[in-house]
């Protein structure tokens, strides 16, 4: 299928572009200097784009390029897809559900543990040789808080189930009620951030989830509240957050994802309840090279007229 | 019960600290300017020691107290109380099991998914501003790796419980192999380590176990592999881990214990693939006042004639 041109956003995993390079004719979009310079090049070749969290087909893009049939995403979210106008005009998208679910999960779990029990500041503390000055303060048990997840998909359904193991009574809330759990379900994100000690965002951003954890989120999850974010920046105001945690309006924070990665807001590297990550959700060496054998599987079966395998549109 | 003397070792909470000040007559070892002075001095009205994991109640100690009744441990664990010598002078012993069993359970898969996850690592990079400048680097994924313990107790057994949730497989070593549980026996520590991915120290410290994880372990263990300790640090040869480390013949190495706390070697202050924590397995503020509890507990059903809530000797 060499003579398949397709085009990699940006630079996301040396397999997967190695992957790519033997079997089919690899454009990297980074590589060119600018946008004209690119297009003049490759519009009229391009049949499917790999894209990322970073980058990934926007309008602009997907109209520039005439041969398009396929996006194929190195990611769950779907959020910098502009997914309406490949419906329109007949593009498939792909996306690596499922195999990044445990790793997400165990992140979740991981932040939860780490800003509760205070586990990178103990780190520090005893690096800096501060333990022979004195014993590090309490911090507060995890084993039974109240874990609040907003989006019950697969994702929060695992978190859920990692949870729950340690005592977590879980409650949830998402656009519908999921009957076939026993979790509480609330029909509105501010009943459910006044009923837990512990929200974690776990859906999908779309318009309607921008900015879902607001202002009066956060007031409602309260001084003695820790709010996980591994879902995307965006979902949470980010300004206001930071006011919050730096008030103490907010009892801390574990966050994977913000507005505008890599810049995270310096006024949180100051607290001692935040726990602050790169974007490492999905980032193993086992996940990530399952999630692009799932990109390559679902070109290959688009180009070979068979079915996709995670298919989205 | 104020003419009762109890004699307390050093300071450990300040909750129980006030509570037996107000029920008793408290000799506070820690402000004696000559310690065998002041025991020698009070020696006659102490009935009552109360200790914790740092300083308990040795042959020495037992021996200058000829009135004591009486050892009460702010602890679990009871290695540094000479239970022999308890043994034959009649002198009961009560220490603080199930009430911390959560917390240093939690404490261990914190730990597990730090080093795994690089979460402290990922928190420094962050912080640093570093990521502006690229990713971080793939760690390796926890969900699914194979979990050995060493003594299935029940802080092994919670371990293995909230593992589980992981879809980690559990193996244990144990004096004796446990009928009533299904995950996999190994006779011996070394065919444990060799068959596991993470192994976890969660036994007693005695004679017995004193090094039970040795070079040989560690070799076993291997330079995939990450070793937990939650139990005392004796457990492990740390010169032995240290090189181990050093060498990169083990993985890495997620701890709370240290053979000579509150000293770390500093060697390991450098390594990415260890997380530190400064004995901080039950320290949570729900979790000592409930230890503090059973300690006053304890004390108060010995001295009105009563059954011991949790005795050991």
């Amino acid at each position: 299928m060499d003579s398949i041109t397709v085009l990699m956003t940006s630079p996301m995993s040396d397999y997967l572009e190695n992957q790519l390079k033997d079997r089919f004719n690899l454009v990297k979009l980074w590589t060119y200097s600018s946008k004209t310079d690119f297009f003049k090049h490759n519009s009229h070749s391009i049949r499917a784009i790999v894209g990322n969290t970073k980058i990934g087909a926007d309008a602009e893009l997907i109209d520039s390029l005439p041969e398009l049939e396929i996006v194929s995403s190195y990611s769950v979210g779907l959020d910098k897809i502009d997914l309406r106008k490949c419906q329109e005009k007949g593009i498939r998208v792909t996306n690596t559900p499922d195999v990044l679910t445990d790793d997400v999960a165990d992140v979740a779990m991981g932040l939860m543990l780490a800003v509760v029990r205070r586990v990178c500041e103990c780190d520090r503390f005893v690096r800096r040789g501060l333990w022979p000055k004195g014993d590090f303060r309490l911090t507060n048990k995890f084993s039974g808080m109240q874990v609040g997840i907003v989006g019950l998909g697969r994702i929060g359904s695992a978190i859920a189930k990692r949870a729950e193991a340690f005592g977590c009574p879980i409650s949830y809330y998402s656009r519908s009620e999921k009957p076939e759990t026993n979790y509480k379900y609330f029909s509105n994100i501010i009943d459910l951030a006044v009923n837990c000690q512990i929200l974690v965002v776990a859906c999908a951003l779309t318009e309607e989830t921008h900015h879902i954890v607001n202002r009066e989120v956060i007031d409602a999850l309260g001084p003695e509240g820790i709010l996980i974010n591994i879902g995307r920046g965006s979902h949470i105001d980010e300004p206001e957050l930071v006011s919050a945690l730096l008030e103490g309006r907010l009892g801390g924070a574990g966050l994977d994802v913000f507005e505008n990665e890599p810049e995270v807001p310096e006024q949180l590297f100051g607290l001692e309840n935040v726990v602050l990550m790169p974007h490492v959700g999905s980032d193993t060496v086992e996940t990530t090279d399952a999630m692009a054998d799932l990109v390559i599987k679902n070109l290959e079966a688009h180009f070979l007229k068979k079915p996709l395998l995670t298919p989205v549109v | 019960m104020e003419s009762i003397g109890v004699l307390m070792l050093i300071p450990m909470n300040t909750y129980l600290e006030q509570e037996l000040q107000k029920r008793y007559n408290l000799f506070k070892l820690w402000t004696a300017p000559q310690k065998p002075q002041f025991i020698k001095e009070h020696a006659n009205s102490i009935r009552a020691v109360v200790g914790n994991a740092g300083a308990g109640a040795d042959a020495e100690l037992i021996e200058a107290l000829p009135r004591l009744e009486i050892v009460s441990s702010f602890s679990v664990g009871v290695d540094k109380i000479d239970l022999a010598k308890c043994r034959e002078k009649g002198i009961r012993v009560t220490n603080t099991p199930d009430v911390l069993t959560e917390d240093v359970a939690d404490l261990a898969i914190g730990l597990m998914l730090a080093v795994l996850r690089r979460l402290c690592e990922s928190d420094r990079y962050v912080r640093s501003g570093k990521w502006k400048k690229g990713d971080y680097k793939l760690t390796t994924k926890f969900s699914g790796k194979t979990v050995g313990i060493i003594g299935l107790g029940r802080i092994g057994m919670a371990v293995a419980k909230r593992a589980e949730a992981f879809n980690c497989p559990i193996c244990y070593y144990s004096r004796t192999e446990k009928s009533d549980t299904k995950y996999k026996y190994y006779p011996s520590v070394v065919e444990l380590a060799s068959n596991c991915q993470i192994l976890v120290v969660a036994c007693p410290l005695t004679e017995e176990t004193q090094h039970i994880v040795n070079r040989e372990v560690m070799n076993a263990l291997g330079p995939k592999g990450v070793l937990i300790n939650i139990g005392r640090g004796p457990h492990v040869d740390e010169p032995e881990l240290v090189s181990a480390l050093v060498e990169g013949r083990l993985g890495g190495a997620g701890l709370d214990v240290y053979e000579h706390e509150p000293e770390v070697p500093e060697e390991l202050f450098g390594l990415e693939n260890v997380v530190l924590l400064p004995h901080v397995g039950s320290g949570t503020v729900e979790t000592r006042k409930v230890m503090a509890d059973l300690v006053l507990g304890n004390l108060e059903a010995h001295f009105l004639n009563k059954p011991l809530l949790t005795p050991l000797v």
